[in-house]
């Protein structure tokens, strides 16, 4: 085990080694497109359920993002989402599908460890802080906006 | 809609979502880049951002003319978050607010959870 653990480091010391340094211009030029693009074909697909006539625009963003969430999930199963991530840096993790590619990497990779304590639980281990964070400031939004209503309307 | 329904309208509409979605997340990069923030760390400054813009109605505005160049990132999942909880507090009161922000993003959290279970059991990890 502690064998296997010193050999991984000093692989990843090695690779550390032998790649190049990329460059910051580079990596910001493709993290712009790779972020623009997803957000593009979000646009794209919520144009595409607006045609629909009973569909409202907000319903028809919320429909994109869910088609963009199971597109994302479906490449990482493949494993196309890791060749994205690797050159895409924050424009692959920044959008709805890195966080579904964070939840769903997770979940396979802990796959071998059982359905229930492997999947089930490692699920929210990269996007837990999300989702407990946007919960708890969300409420505290809301909380926040009816005092103040209330205390506006008690003027 | 504020652009025209003319084609170059349409065109520079995607022109806008792609340079603000792509402008967010080159800030992203930036700050992975400059400072020492870890992903997670970045990922919850800019849901808390999303938030923070829908509470003091800045978010709609925006929103209305960068469309999915703001909504995809993450800072629309914590404006749909935000939007929820505000819309409940103000119809239900306060317990409205720990139910709205769930109610507004289960689409897409729900079918999250269900299709990472689902190709975790279909597909084996790749070799890294």
């Amino acid at each position: 085990m502690t064998d296997n653990s010193r050999r991984n480091a000093a692989y990843a010391a090695y690779v550390d080694r032998v790649s190049p340094m990329s460059k910051t211009g580079s990596s910001l030029a493709k993290a712009f497109a790779a972020g623009g693009l997803t957000c593009v074909a979000g646009e794209v697909l919520r144009g595409l359920f607006g045609l629909i006539p009973s569909v409202t625009d907000e319903q028809a963003a919320v429909f994109a993002s869910t088609v963009l969430v199971v597109i994302a999930i479906f490449l990482t199963g493949l494993g196309v989402y890791d060749v994205i991530a690797r050159h895409g840096g924050a424009g692959s993790f920044l959008p709805i599908t890195g966080f579904a590619n964070a939840m769903s990497s997770a979940a396979m990779e802990f796959r071998s460890e059982g359905l229930i304590t492997g999947t089930a639980v490692k699920m929210f281990n990269v996007v837990g802080p999300v989702v407990v964070n946007g919960i708890v400031w969300s409420s505290a939004a809301g909380v926040l906006v009816f005092l103040v209503k209330l205390i506006w309307g008690a003027l | 809609m504020i652009l025209p329904q003319t084609w170059w309208g349409i065109l520079l509409g995607y022109v806008i979502v792609f340079v603000s979605g792509g402008g967010l997340c080159a800030i992203a990069q930036l700050l992975i880049i400059k400072t020492r923030l870890t992903p997670a760390r970045i990922l919850v400054i800019f849901l808390l951002a999303g938030i923070a813009l829908q509470t003091f109605g800045l978010y709609e505005p925006m929103a209305s003319v960068l469309r999915s160049g703001i909504a995809v990132p993450i800072t629309g999942f914590g404006a749909s978050l935000a939007k929820g909880a505000i819309e409940w507090a103000t119809e239900y009161g306060i317990p409205g607010a720990f139910a709205g922000g769930l109610v507004n993003t289960s689409y897409g959290v729900g079918i999250a959870v269900a299709a990472s279970y689902i190709v975790s059991v279909i597909f084996k990890p790749k070799a890294k």
